[in-house]
């Protein structure tokens, strides 16, 4: 019987000073080869100075029917932000 | 879920896309946006992979060694968008392995265009100017499809399509500033690649089934007319550059439009080359087929290779 390739996704840092960013996904037999296909697929054009690679089954998502009691809650707590808080004009840099 | 529950979500996502916020794979979707968008993805990446066929046919006769290498390059990066496009596809939880054995069975689709044969060279300059050049206007409006993970393949796509384009037009050009002979084959390719460019961007509006619904969830932004109307405006002035003469009899500037008329399409060639009576459908198809399962003893050998290594390190662990 035959084994399918899993599925991994690919995080790329397209220069030094920036963060990894999720560029897609593809299949591969083990990790190398996802590494090598993913330099193949994603960074043709010099996309990038690193990549990580990682088995898509390993990544945990929170659910979307979840969204409301979870970011919500962040809706009503104006006072997080700067713009909240009310100060005279004359008061410079802050 | 009952049924009201569900016309009540379907609610909800259509007012989602008409504010224009993005849909991503594990949100709630009908059931018919699913399958809608599994089929035009999936077309589109076999679209893509099946188009390096026609091409690959010219990578060892390129002219020099500047054309074929841009012609490699151009070949990986259609193998490379057929990869954004099936990993797009997977979001929606149907598996690589059932796309490629949708395309295998005959029972997917792919653009009739690449059913045709590459006879000369300057048929590679014909099909990165027409066809990449309709494509390019099929697909930048994708960029802003509702479906997120479709909309930033496409952006991929679309940023690397236009070196396509380019290439295409530089090798008309050359065919067309050198001898008779060179630009009798240009104009020659223009002629057999003229109107199934024109066939490409689909059915008219009044017989496409499913322009409609596609416009609604905004996978497709404009019609298959008005698609293919941009196509000739611009593209008639460019073989005009050319020297070479578009073979329309009927193709006149219309002043009052600000467009061009264009004379009648063949759409039963169309559908013929669709049902798989084009001129190189079986070949296409078999070359797939063939590729896919020679490749066979790879894919085993690259797993049987990964567990061995897997093995060895738990036992080296333990």
């Amino acid at each position: 019987m035959t084994k399918n390739w899993p599925l991994w996704e690919v995080f790329v840092r397209s220069k030094n000073g920036l963060e990894h960013r999720h560029f897609g996904s593809l299949h591969a037999a083990d990790a190398n080869m996802a590494l090598e296909n993913a330099r193949d697929v994603y960074t043709r054009r010099n996309e990038g100075v690193s990549i990580w690679v990682v088995e898509s089954k390993n990544i945990t998502a929170s659910n979307p029917e979840n969204s409301g009691e979870l970011f919500e809650p962040a809706q009503d707590k104006v006072y997080r932000h700067p713009t909240f808080y009310d100060l005279p004009d004359e008061i410079k840099h802050m | 879920m009952s049924e009201s529950d569900i016309k009540n979500l379907e609610a909800i996502f259509e007012e989602r896309i008409a504010r224009d916020e993005k849909i991503e794979a594990k949100d709630w979707m009908p059931e018919k946006y699913r399958k809608t968008h599994i089929r035009q993805i999936s077309q589109h990446a076999h679209s893509e992979v099946v188009g390096m066929l026609p091409e690959g046919n010219w990578i060892t006769r390129a002219p020099s060694l500047r054309r074929k290498a841009a012609l490699l390059a151009k070949i990986q990066d259609e193998a490379g968008h057929g990869l954004y496009l099936y990993s797009a596809c997977e979001t929606l939880g149907v598996s690589r392995e059932e796309l490629y054995d949708q395309l295998h069975s005959g029972k997917a689709k792919y653009s009739s265009i690449f059913n045709y044969p590459t006879v000369t060279w300057a048929d590679i300059g014909a099909i990165g100017w027409l066809v990449d050049g309709a494509a390019i206007i099929n697909q930048v409006p994708l960029c802003n499809t509702s479906f997120g993970p479709y909309a930033r393949a496409m952006v991929r796509v679309c940023k690397e399509e236009s070196f396509h384009q380019r290439q295409g037009y530089e090798i008309m050009l050359t065919l067309c500033r050198g001898t008779e002979e060179q630009k009798a084959m240009a104009q020659d390719a223009l002629n057999r690649w003229w109107w199934p460019s024109l066939m490409m961007l689909g059915p008219t509006d009044d017989k496409s089934v499913h322009t409609a619904q596609s416009m609604k969830w905004k996978l497709k932004r404009k019609t298959n007319d008005e698609l293919r109307q941009q196509f000739i405006d611009q593209t008639v002035p460019q073989a005009d550059i050319l020297g070479i003469t578009v073979p329309d009899k009927d193709l006149k500037w219309n002043e009052e439009r600000g467009s061009y008329d264009f004379g009648e399409i063949d759409w039963d060639e169309f559908w013929q080359v669709v049902k798989g009576h084009g001129p190189c459908n079986k070949e296409r198809m078999s070359a797939r087929v063939n590729a896919w399962n020679e490749g066979k003893w790879v894919r085993d050998g690259a797993v049987a290779y990964a567990q061995k290594q897997e093995d060895k390190k738990m036992a080296s662990a333990s």
